[in-house]
């Protein structure tokens, strides 16, 4: 499967053969109004009353939210874990495409298809899937059910397709004749790799840890049935909203989701960024 | 190409191969293993409940829509994306990519504040008019839609931008329409894409859970799709039930998986 599954493809409009762009036309004007209609009802008003009801009592709300030290506890949780697992999956998903694009072994296509499954992957039953090996009932005798290494767990699964399948198809259209040349020139293994072989992925490296970051962050499905939701322990950010939502108090819960929101925003202007800069070099 | 050492090379393989053996290969055979723990008896325990043969006929219903509203948004959208100029087009790009980062309980939680029938911002109006939103079909279908909105343009965009427009110049210039030039060139151009982007909609649409949580009620027999009567068969101690309609719901969703990396070589080759 490709990166477009997660692609940052969206933002390739404006590279690739720049063809004749037309003014809109009447025809096309009423397309992207009623496109924009839906857009706004489905997405852009929701997501400002959120923004709208968490300004309702000013930064005053805010700092009331955040200062509830259960909450506090929640985000250092999750922006932790979220950080740590995005770190495994640098390592761990460079290493995984590397393998996947340079290596040839039997079963490398049930590999390639196993990095799909978290995908489409119900979230709830990967909470349900994950107990299954690693809880109560393990039979390695694993039990991670209720601990914090159960949210590092299913946030690791979760992520785990992101930087696979975007360092994948940059290290297959890698041209080996520069790494060749170096290598005839000289140059030790491993100095190819660092000199010449990392910086190429770097920026789909980053692309990729921007994704996992934002996902591990918002997950909430998964974590459900595998950590127990226990505050102090356990609880993350979006559980926590959820409490809020289900306690009444959509004041809070739009606080700490405008805080959550903000997040997502940033990872998408990031990824942006990353991607026009690399079109252009490219 | 750099050559590693044989050592190196089994040691990443088997890194490789051990890390995702652990986290995803193992758990879906424990996950077979504990749906078919007695047999067939959990499915048909599981499936005899009325309940849970609603959530499933829900689950297939909503995803339905939303992959036919996402669809045509989504192909409609990466056609003005790619072909056409207009203000705001950058950021309109970027934007429809936010569903992807947005946590499903937010999601849940900016429909729920705008749609409910007591403070929302249009659902006090829309009820008054007969329109049931929030707890109901209309609100369920949009939020599956909103979480999985990208998936249909993310795939078509691309295709779109690597064929360009010689052949719609040319068909255009020869005297066709541009609904004609529609159907005959451009679909058919991106057909292979929008296959693609419906099958990812349908995997994502029918295990959605957090944002369906929020906005459904969660009402057995009414308003719960598959994920939410999952959770609370295994909240009830009904596990094999809930591994019984996990399996089945994994089984979809993968399928759909599979169909896609079947299709996908295809079409690079051809």
């Amino acid at each position: 499967m490709s990166s477009a599954v997660l692609g940052q493809d969206t933002r390739a409009v404006g590279r690739g053969r720049p063809g004749v762009r037309l003014n809109l036309t009447p025809g096309s004007t009423l397309g992207l109004g009623v496109a924009m209609l839906w857009f706004s009802l489905l997405v852009l008003i929701p997501l400002a009353a959120i923004v709208a009801t968490a300004g309702k009592d000013g930064v005053h709300g805010y700092v009331e939210v955040l200062e509830n030290p259960q909450t506090w506890a929640a985000i250092k949780l999750t922006v932790g874990q979220s950080a740590l697992v995005t770190l495994l999956n640098v390592v761990m998903g460079t290493l995984i495409a590397w393998v996947l694009v340079r290596d040839r072994f039997w079963g490398r296509g049930l590999l390639d298809v196993l990095i799909d499954i978290p995908f489409a992957m119900p979230t709830i039953v990967t909470g349900l899937v994950l107990l299954g090996l690693y809880g109560p009932q393990s039979p390695l005798g694993v039990n991670v059910a209720n601990q914090r290494a159960s949210v590092t767990l299913a946030l690791a699964f979760v992520t785990l397709p992101f930087i696979v399948r975007t360092v994948q198809p940059v290290l297959a259209e890698l041209d080996a004749d520069v790494e060749e040349a170096a290598a005839s020139l000289g140059a030790r293994r491993l100095t190819i790799l660092r000199r010449l072989v990392l910086p190429s992925l770097v920026p789909a490296i980053t692309a990729g840890a921007a994704l996992s970051f934002a996902r591990a962050i918002s997950e909430y499905g998964s974590l459900v049935l595998i950590s127990g939701n226990l505050p102090y322990k356990t609880q993350v950010v979006s559980v926590r909203v959820s409490s809020f939502i289900e306690g009444g108090d959509q004041t809070s819960a739009a606080a700490l989701a405008t805080i959550m929101l903000a997040v997502a925003l940033f990872v998408i202007v990031m990824l942006d960024i990353i991607q026009r800069r690399v079109a252009r070099r490219g | 190409m750099v050559e590693l050492s044989a050592p190196v090379k089994w040691a990443l393989r088997l890194i490789a191969v051990g890390y995702v053996l652990m986290l995803v290969g193992w758990p879906m055979v424990t996950l077979a293993q504990n749906a078919f723990s007695d047999g067939l008896t959990n499915f048909t325990s599981a499936f005899s409940d009325p309940d849970v043969v609603h959530a499933m006929v829900l689950t297939i219903e909503i995803s339905g829509w939303a992959v036919a509203i996402n669809t045509v948004f989504g192909v409609g959208m990466a056609l003005l994306l790619v072909r056409y100029e207009f203000p705001g087009k950058r950021v309109l790009s970027a934007l429809v990519d936010l569903p992807m980062a947005v946590s499903p309980v937010v999601i849940g939680l900016a429909l729920l504040l705008v749609y409910n029938g007591r403070t929302g911002w249009f659902g006090p109006t829309l009820e008054a008019n007969g329109v049931q939103v929030m707890f109901a079909m209309p609100a369920m279908i949009m939020a599956t839609c909103f979480v999985s909105l990208p998936l249909v343009v993310r795939e078509v965009v691309p295709v779109l931008t690597e064929i360009g427009d010689d052949q719609e110049q040319a068909a255009r210039s020869l005297g066709a329409s541009a609904t004609q030039t529609l159907r005959r060139i451009t679909l058919p151009a991106i057909k292979w894409a929008v296959v693609y982007g419906v099958v990812l909609t349908f995997a994502r649409s029918i295990g959605e859970y957090g944002a369906l949580k929020i906005v459904s009620g969660n009402l057995s027999g009414q308003t719960q799709n598959a994920p939410l009567v999952i959770a609370q068969l295994y909240d009830n101690f009904a596990k094999g039930e809930a591994y019984a309609v996990a399996f089945t719901l994994v089984l979809l969703a993968v399928l759909c998986i599979v169909i896609v990396s079947l299709l996908r070589p295809k079409e690079s080759s051809s």
